[in-house]
């Protein structure tokens, strides 16, 4: 019973926190963030932890992490991981993560949010005690998206630990809250009703069986209202009162076979059988692979040996016995489909995980099990888990499988550069030597210029202005004047020609400074580009030798790692698809007990039905 | 014999959960005991994932030759995309048909990489080409032309889409 509550509670957060929360969409600042929420919100929640992993590491491992983009969400990263961990059924990651926001130094709403979170965590793991000591750490301001979502998981907490009646006035609290139509009413009435609080709990039930909405989740929440109701006022025997609430339980909705039968039961216990053969005639009908249905073939029988219509009745056993029969078969073949594997050879098929209702589907598929047996177990919190781990170990095995490609096609790519450069960079490197020697004397040139000129600006020095021309002029001179040493006419010109050279340098050196400043800016101009050339052709050339240098370790060490989950994931998927296997064939076992024992009551009522036919047609005779 | 069947199968209908016929067989522990190992080797996947992405980048996409093209959808915006090609300089690189829940990814805030690949440092051509339709049914076409520059860092560059009549442009560029 406790364990049925807590499944159905775990329902409920699950259904009314999808209906309530709608995320709101935050100017985005980081690129990377932004594609690992892609990934999340399709479902894709490998792709997305992956992503802002990858990211996180990196952010953490920077000097300055404060001019990072991914600053400006880092604490809704955080929690996204732990959402998607959560996601992806990765609840010890999360609550490690979820536990490091709560024991970091954080602002109070954050750190409630993150023991909400981690008490909803522990919820969902049936663990309420974990759940009470994460709700217990919750201290001040409690942000607005999660102040109902959180009243609501703290009444279910304490629904799990006993605690009903301060469960009771939390959902008291709750009625009328936007997202919980229904859901908090009827966790009101379980609470309540757990809590011996008998006539409350009815009235609460009655008032969810009444919730006004038309979204398919508080529907459904109002039928299950009513269909508690019914039958524990049924159980009180009170059947009179139980037929007011079973009757308000739509026809097409989910619970309606078990309203029906328990419709006819109310029917029943106040001895009006005919009336009782109205729900189980129309009951009869649907699909026999429901129990509801199964019983209701040996109800309709003895509603009629009920009217001493011993007839009607034998032939209804006979029918039941017939339709048990076939289903045994059915139930046996099933059995002998999943023994020789092939229930989970279908659960893996692509164009069955496509489709939401997959599980109905797997039954079309050939030589396959007859799932409407086991949709009851399969809609179970334990086998849910467990069928959704064995699908996420398929599509790891896939994903291993295509990274171990991926290293192949690496190892080619890093073999492909490896031949293209190494017999081409020892030429390369020794032309770029030569060049190298070359660009750094023209550097050092140009320095020894730039400190000449700048040292004409404390001392001007016309004499290094000189041109080319002017020096060579200067030269000859100096040979002709030694070559005329005794000629005083000659060396009169000479020096003439001295005092006209230097004359120039003289007048002209203002301009000539500013035309060397020229120069020096234009040759500044020239050795930028080469000196962004060089820098550009040093990267290519690292780039060349770490496209395919230093790679062969982490190759190697990947290749390994692979390797080892590949087999682990091999071996745990055996296990977990035994696992499944043996909880689909133990369903069908009880069932088929079950279907036995309807065979063995059905046969025992038959001949009495015939019996009592014989006897009722031999009195007929002896009275005319 | 009726009386006692009416009082047997009662309760069971009401409240047996279906647990209950594999209870001895397969426990609890065990069912942890192997979701805890599975959750383990998720982890040490993870793990390798997060390895191989930064091996991937770093050997097919150095930084001096990376170009990344995201996509976005502009907030509020309505329209069915049904494909986006990217090309640069001329050449197509990309073409996305979207899927339902990738639209719907995108209309939540999601941003999608389209393309991730190399091109030489300095000036290059992005063309982006849209097609969809509009919240009236009408076809979408729309195309826009950006210059993008290189330089020795990774170039991401996102292209936000807006639906056609919107205050912006329909297709904008981001440089990130």
């Amino acid at each position: 019973m406790r364990r049925l509550i807590l499944f159905l509670c775990g329902l409920l957060v699950a259904a009314a926190s999808s209906a309530a929360k709608a995320p709101a969409r935050a100017p985005l600042k980081d690129l990377y963030f932004g594609e690992g929420l892609y990934h999340a919100y399709q479902g894709e929640y490998f792709d997305a932890i992956a992503r802002l992993d990858t990211e996180l590491g990196q952010y953490y491992g920077l000097d300055e992490p404060g001019l990072d983009t991914l600053h400006f969400h880092i604490n809704q990263a955080e929690f996204s991981v732990g959402d998607f961990e959560l996601n992806y059924r990765m609840h010890l990651r999360a609550g490690r993560a979820i536990k490091a926001v709560l024991e970091g130094n954080v602002p109070p709403p954050v750190r409630n949010e993150a023991a909400y979170r981690l008490a909803r965590l522990h919820f969902q793991k049936d663990q309420p005690g974990d759940a009470m000591t994460a709700l217990a750490r919750i201290d001040g301001k409690v942000p607005d998206t999660i102040r109902d979502d959180l009243a609501f998981l703290r009444g279910n907490v304490y629904v799990a630990v006993g605690r009903f009646g301060e469960a009771a006035s939390i959902f008291k609290g709750l009625q009328g809250a936007k997202g919980y139509e229904g859901f908090a009413s009827f966790n009101l009435g379980i609470a309540e009703l757990r809590g011996g609080e008998e006539k409350d709990g009815y009235a609460s039930l009655a008032r969810a069986g009444q919730a006004g909405a038309s979204d398919p989740a508080t529907l459904a929440i109002r039928d299950k209202a009513n269909l508690v109701l019914g039958s524990r006022l049924l159980e009180a025997k009170q059947p009179a009162l139980a037929k007011q609430y079973l009757e308000r339980v739509r026809i097409n909705g989910p619970f309606s076979a078990s309203a029906l039968l328990a419709w006819g039961w109310s029917d029943a216990g106040l001895q009006r059988y005919d009336r009782a053969l109205v729900p189980w005639s129309l009951l009869v009908k649907r699909n026999v692979t429901d129990p509801a249905v199964q019983e209701a073939l040996l109800a309709v029988p003895y509603a009629y040996a009920q009217l001493n219509v011993h007839g009607k009745a034998a032939l209804g056993y006979g029918r039941a016995l017939e339709a048990f029969g076939q289903e045994l078969d059915k139930l046996n073949a099933s059995a002998k489909s999943i023994r020789e594997g092939k229930f989970l050879a279908a659960l893996v098929r692509e164009e069955i995980k496509q489709d939401p209702d997959w599980v109905i589907k797997l039954r079309a598929l050939p030589e396959s099990p007859e799932t409407y047996y086991l949709m009851e177990l399969m809609a179970s919190h334990d086998f849910q888990e467990s069928l959704k781990n064995y699908l996420d170990l398929e599509a790891l095995r896939k994903r291993l499988d295509a990274w171990e490609a991926n290293l192949d096609a690496w190892e080619e790519i890093i073999a492909q550069r490896r031949a293209y450069y190494q017999p081409l960079l020892p030429e390369l490197d020794r032309q770029f030597r030569a060049l190298d020697s070359q660009m750094r004397l023209r550097i050092e040139q140009r320095d020894r210029l730039d400190k000449r000129i700048k040292a004409m600006l404390v001392q001007p020095r016309p004499d290094f202005l000189a041109t080319a021309e002017e020096r060579v002029m200067r030269g000859q001179l100096d040979e002709l004047a030694k070559r005329h040493r005794n000629d005083p006419a000659t060396l009169e010109r000479i020096a003439r020609l001295r005092g006209v050279i230097a004359f120039r340098i003289h007048t002209e050196y203002d301009q000539r400074l500013t035309d060397a400043w020229k120069h020096l800016a234009e040759l500044n101009g020239v050795i930028a580009a080469l000196k962004k050339q060089y820098a550009s052709y040093v990267r290519t050339r690292q780039a060349a030798s770490q496209s395919y240098e230093g790679y062969d370790t982490t190759l190697s060490r990947l290749r390994t790692r692979i390797a080892d989950a590949r087999e682990q994931s091999k071996t745990l998927m055996a296990r977990q698809g035994h696992l499944l296997e043996v909880m689909a064939l133990n369903e069908l076992e009880t069932r088929i007990t079950r279907l036995e024992e309807y065979q063995v009551k059905a046969r025992f009522a038959l001949a009495d039905s015939y019996d009592r036919a014989v006897k009722a047609q031999e009195a007929g005779a002896v009275v005319k | 014999m009726y009386r006692f069947f009416v009082a047997a199968v009662m309760p069971m209908l009401l409240w047996a959960p279906s647990a209950a016929g594999w209870a001895e067989q397969v426990s609890r522990e065990q069912i942890k005991g192997l979701d805890e190992q599975v959750q383990e080797i998720k982890s040490d996947a993870l793990g390798i994932a997060a390895d191989l992405n930064r091996l991937e980048e770093k050997l097919l996409y150095p930084s001096n030759s990376q170009l990344a093209v995201f996509v976005s959808l502009a907030p509020g915006t309505k329209f069915r995309l049904d494909a986006v090609e990217i090309r640069v300089d001329g050449k197509p690189v990309a073409h996305h048909l979207y899927t339902l829940k990738e639209l719907e990814a995108l209309q939540r805030g999601g941003v999608q990489r389209i393309y991730t690949g190399n091109v030489r440092s300095g000036e290059h051509t992005l063309e982006v080409h849209v097609l969809g339709k509009s919240a009236l049914g009408g076809e979408v076409r729309n195309s826009a032309s950006f210059k993008v520059t290189k330089d020795v860092a990774p170039r991401l560059v996102g292209i936000t889409l807006a639906a056609p009549g919107a205050a912006g442009p329909s297709i904008s560029l981001k440089d990130w």
